[in-house]
């Protein structure tokens, strides 16, 4: 048996005080926090490096040049790293990245993750990890909106544009338009600018001056207004046209984008018709705000609650502890509030568990993190509510265009489903196929639901999170080797 | 006569049809929408490979004929009808003896059965060490939510009124004694002759609310589906342990595999059983045990993905038969459910014997099935298991 | 900064260590490496974080890795993907 064999073996049949799922600002703030009370935590991430989509980096040892430049906040990343680095060396951390949970139980011993190592094409394998809690921090990705031609490739969601240039340190194109909701959208376009792309506009759909309802939410985070100015004069020093109350009803081109059709929406956010109008572009990014990744939530039943943006999220109390005994959660998975809050979140529940098993010092204070974490919810809740999704999106659709991407069903099947009585997202897949493909329906999920109501789910009635059971697929060989000892 | 149909499953689709077409009105209620229950968690099999001689093989094998019908009625793609065949294969040497037996007793009852020395020639992806296997040409596959919502579709087409989002929540019960109609949760009295209880699952809920209970309990399954692939099995594929675990009364886990392609390309591997009653969350450990037999059957799957899980709970009775007929007890009350694993299959002549007996015509003529096995009496003898 | 090489469709990809199999793709300045299995039409990247399965590649033989995880490798064999990625 090799070292590592051993460290292996001993893991398997040993308990840690805590599993984190997901390595971005809440999962890495958490498992510091408590490693460094002297807890045991396995943290797993499906990426190749630590930071999640926020703190996105190349793996350790690559050799990119300044992908550092895209980032903010990137001393703290770094000091979360270091910590986790040593915990790590110690043992009191076992890092797993390009891990990707599949699945999880609990019992009364605590919870079992699974996991699949898919490090390597074609070798993946399964693994369980034990611990006797658990914290969801599995973040969220951007939500979309069909529109014609979006399944052309050279239409990216924003994320990825901005997941090549931090990631990879690539520019999707060099004429790139970027349109969609929401703040995300400049530092998308400002940091394509930066990388020498031409930004040709930013299309943000909605108005600015919903924010003036919020006034005091903003007011209450100078450093937010600092932030968007800053983002302001970049876009201006890169001479990007912004557009507001406007946004791309189609893509044009034949085996990649080469074009694509921007409109103006009016107050409702229905488009004006001859509005329309045509732009070049080699590259497009679209983003309607975020969908929370609650698979191993809703698994293990966690109650949840809806969100302003029309999103079902996990209902956590004042220690971000969830309905599930054992089970907490922080970051985008409890509302999308962006790194700052994800990492403040983390922070409180680590805190929270150290003071449960003893080894919390009291004499830490927390009332300035509680202060901030309310000054940020506070914010993104304005945030939320004034980036909605236009009502009068479905609109931009043709007959022919693609909704479910993974299973290619067209507008008019999903149309007729509708028709025909189904009255929700769960019936149109199961007459349409919608949401059964690769992805689960993952991007198509949200459209779809918002087709069979006929109208935009809200926080009353939020667009319901998908019971999925397989979290992340695997092969049925790696299952079958899934070694019977570890899961007894 | 007016009747009133609890639950739009498959169960509550077909016995809406064939009750309007021998002369009823019908109103079908559910409290979600057609085929959300139950219905949409199973595979879709039709089988008559996997039951042994007796009144479910029976019924079995008229449901088979009805299921024909309807699929030229309604047309086969619009139930994804597909006659394709099972294949019941003997993994060991030992296995061989146990399933020519169980066949050769099958084909005295009227299956097609036929031994296959060689069932690589009719898989040929099946792993070569098969020991020998049983070739089924009856058995067959519906899309079931697509079947469910076809055959209601039909029956509306004919009058009957759905209700849909509408929950029963009590009895309407006349001064002697008579069911007269249900009451939703919302209030509402909807009035009738007769009610038939569809509920599948939840059916003992339903009965109790009705005035009569009938001890139907649920039976977890996990069924996996894979990425969407070519055409690579064609048939239904099972294990011929399959044959012993459907009739198992015991407590625990039992899987054993049945492996099939369906028209999106995707594989299905279903399906496990087990007596946890509404316990929804996932149990790798039974997954685990499916994919390894699935693999075990068809080596390829070691390198195919696993896309999806879903997980339903049949419903069952003590003696693993549905209860079909009326309630002794509550006059104008009809039960129909408790059909485990098999409702698919046996829905539609379970819609010809409640249409029978709504209208006092002879089962055996109508639906070609003696009702005396599936009478809720038996039942209400027996002391309730729990689980 | 150093580059290396995988090979795609028969031709060599330079890519930096680090960058997966898509980044490296889309910094050649191609957008596409599949088909899809019903009406044939060409996709690549979409989501970049492993979410939305359009970016499904063949790795080394083995297919429906997604190329915005895999990270690229020199002497890697990476090819276009048709329907499925499973010929049979
Ligand atoms: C894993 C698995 C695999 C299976 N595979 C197969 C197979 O291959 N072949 C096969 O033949 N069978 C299979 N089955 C079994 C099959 O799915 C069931 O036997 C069948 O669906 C039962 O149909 P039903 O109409 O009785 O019940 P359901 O489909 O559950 O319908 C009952 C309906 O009643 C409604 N309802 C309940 N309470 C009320 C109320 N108070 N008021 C109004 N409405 C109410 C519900 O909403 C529901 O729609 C499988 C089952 C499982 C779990
Ligand atoms: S681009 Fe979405 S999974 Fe790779």
């Amino acid at each position: 048996m090799t070292a590592e064999d051993r460290r292996a073996h001993t893991r398997a049949h040993t308990r840690a005080d805590l599993l984190v799922a997901g390595g971005g600002p809440a999962g890495l703030t958490a498992a510091a926090t408590a490693a460094s009370g002297g807890l045991s935590v396995v943290l797993v991430d499906s990426g190749h490096a630590l930071g999640g989509q926020y703190w996105r980096h190349p793996p350790a040892g690559a050799q990119m040049s300044g992908t550092d430049g895209f980032h903010h906040d990137l001393t703290a990343y770094r000091s979360l790293v270091d910590t986790i680095s040593g915990h790590a060396e110690t043992g009191l951390v076992d890092l797993r990245l390009g891990h990707h949970a599949w699945t999880v139980r609990r019992d009364e011993d605590g919870i079992e993750l699974h996991v699949v190592d898919r490090r390597r094409p074609g070798a993946d394998r399964a693994v369980v990890l034990r611990g006797r809690r658990l914290l969801v921090a599995s973040g969220a990705y951007d939500r979309q909106l069909p529109f014609p031609g979006w399944d052309l490739p050279g239409v990216y969601t924003a994320g990825a544009l901005q997941a090549l240039l931090k990631g990879g340190g690539v520019a999707a194109g060099r004429r790139v338009l970027v349109a969609g909701t929401g703040p995300f959208l400049l530092p998308v376009a400002v940091g394509l600018a930066d990388a020498g792309v031409r930004v040709v506009g930013v299309h943000e759909a909605n108005d600015p001056r919903r924010w003036l309802r919020h006034a005091r939410a903003v007011a209450a985070l100078p450093g937010k207004a600092v932030e968007g100015v800053e983002y302001a004069a970049a876009l201006l020093r890169h001479r990007i046209p912004v557009r507001v109350r406007s946004t791309v009803v189609a893509a044009h081109g034949r085996e990649r984008v080469e074009a694509v059709t921007v409109a103006r929406l009016d107050r409702d956010g229905r488009l004006i018709e001859g509005t329309q109008q045509r732009i070049a572009v080699d590259a497009v990014g679209v983003g309607w705000g975020f969908t929370p990744q609650l698979e191993l939530a809703v698994s293990l039943g966690c109650e949840l609650i809806g969100s302003e943006d029309g999103n079902a999220v996990v209902d956590v109390d004042a220690w971000q502890r969830t309905s599930v005994p054992g089970v907490l959660a922080a970051g985008e998975t409890t509302g999308i509030g962006g790194a700052l809050l994800a990492g403040l979140e983390g922070r409180l529940a680590a805190e929270g568990l150290l003071r449960e098993v003893g080894c919390g010092a009291p004499s830490v204070r927390l009332r300035p993190v509680r202060r901030a974490v309310a000054r940020q919810r506070a914010f993104s809740r304005a945030m939320r509510e004034a980036h909605p999704v236009p009502a009068g999106w479905p609109a931009w659709l043709d007959d022919e265009t693609t909704i479910c991407r993974c299973e290619e069903v067209r507008h008019r099947v999903v149309r007729e489903a509708v028709a025909s009585g189904a009255s929700d997202g769960r019936q149109v897949k199961q007459l349409t196929r919608t949401g059964m493909g690769w992805c689960q329906g993952r991007i198509c999920g949200f459209a779809v639901e918002c087709l069979a109501r006929g109208e935009v789910p809200g926080v009353a009635a939020p667009a319901p999170a998908s019971e999925r059971l397989v979290a992340a697929p695997l092969t049925l060989g790696a299952l079958a080797r899934l070694p019977s000892h570890e899961v007894e | 006569m007016r009747v009133v149909v609890v639950g739009a499953g498959i169960i509550g689709a077909c016995v809406a049809r064939a009750a309007v077409v021998a002369g009823c009105e019908v109103v079908v209620l559910d409290r979600d929408q057609v085929g959300s229950g139950t219905t949409s968690r199973g595979e879709g099999n039709v089988l008559v490979s996997d039951k042994p001689p007796g009144p479910e093989l029976d019924l079995a094998l008229a449901s088979r004929r009805r299921w024909q019908d309807l699929g030229d009625e309604l047309g086969r793609d619009a139930l994804e009808l597909e006659s394709k065949g099972g294949l019941v294969v003997a993994t060991s040497q030992a296995a061989l003896e146990p399933l020519s037996r169980l066949a050769a007793a099958q084909r005295e009852v009227g299956v097609e059965v036929e031994a296959v020395t060689d069932p690589t020639h009719v898989e040929p992806f099946l792993t070569p060490e098969a020991a020998g296997a049983q070739w089924y040409p009856q058995d067959a596959q519906v899309q079931p939510v697509l079947a469910a919502a076809a055959v209601l579709a039909d029956a509306r087409r004919r009058g009957v009124q759905y209700r849909p989002g509408t929950e029963v929540a009590a009895a309407r019960t006349g001064q002697d004694g008579r069911l007269r109609g249900v009451v939703t949760t919302s209030g509402e009295v909807i009035a009738a002759d007769a009610v038939v209880n569809c509920a599948g699952t939840w059916g003992g809920v339903v009965g109790r609310r009705l005035g009569g209970e009938v001890p139907v309990l649920p039976r977890k399954g996990f069924v996996l589906v894979t990425e969407p692939l070519p055409p690579s099995v064609r048939h239904k594929v099972y294990s011929a342990d399959y044959v012993a675990n459907v009739a198992a009364s015991t407590e625990g886990l039992e899987t054993s595999c049945v492996v099939e392609g369906t028209r999106g390309g995707t594989i299905l591997i279903g399906a496990s059983r087990e007596r946890v009653g509404f316990d929804r969350s996932m149990s790798p450990l039974t997954v685990q045990r499916l994919a390894a037999q699935a693999v075990a059957l068809f080596p390829f799957l070691a390198g195919v993905q696993l896309l999806r899980v879903y997980r339903g709970f049949r419903p069952y009775c003590p003696d693993h038969l549905p209860v079909i007929g009326p309630d002794p007890r509550v006059a104008g009350l009809f039960h129909a459910c408790g059909h485990e694993g098999a409702g698919i299959g046996l829905a539609p002549a379970t819609g010809d014997l409640v249409a029978a007996h709504l209208t006092g015509l002879d089962p055996m003529l109508v639906a070609g099935v003696d009702p005396a096995p599936f009478l809720p009496e038996r039942l209400l003898r027996i002391p309730e298991e729990t689980s | 900064m150093s580059t290396s090489t995988f090979r795609f469709d028969g031709t060599d990809i330079a890519f930096v260590p680090g960058q997966s199999v898509g980044a490296a793709l889309v910094a050649a300045g191609r957008p596409s490496w599949r088909t899809t299995r019903h009406e044939g039409s060409p996709r690549g990247l979409f989501c970049g974080i492993g979410v939305c399965f359009d970016c499904l590649v063949t790795v080394d033989g083995f297919p429906n890795e997604r190329a915005c995880l895999v990270l690229a490798e020199a002497g890697q064999q990476v090819s276009t993907q048709e329907g499925s990625g499973h010929d049979r």
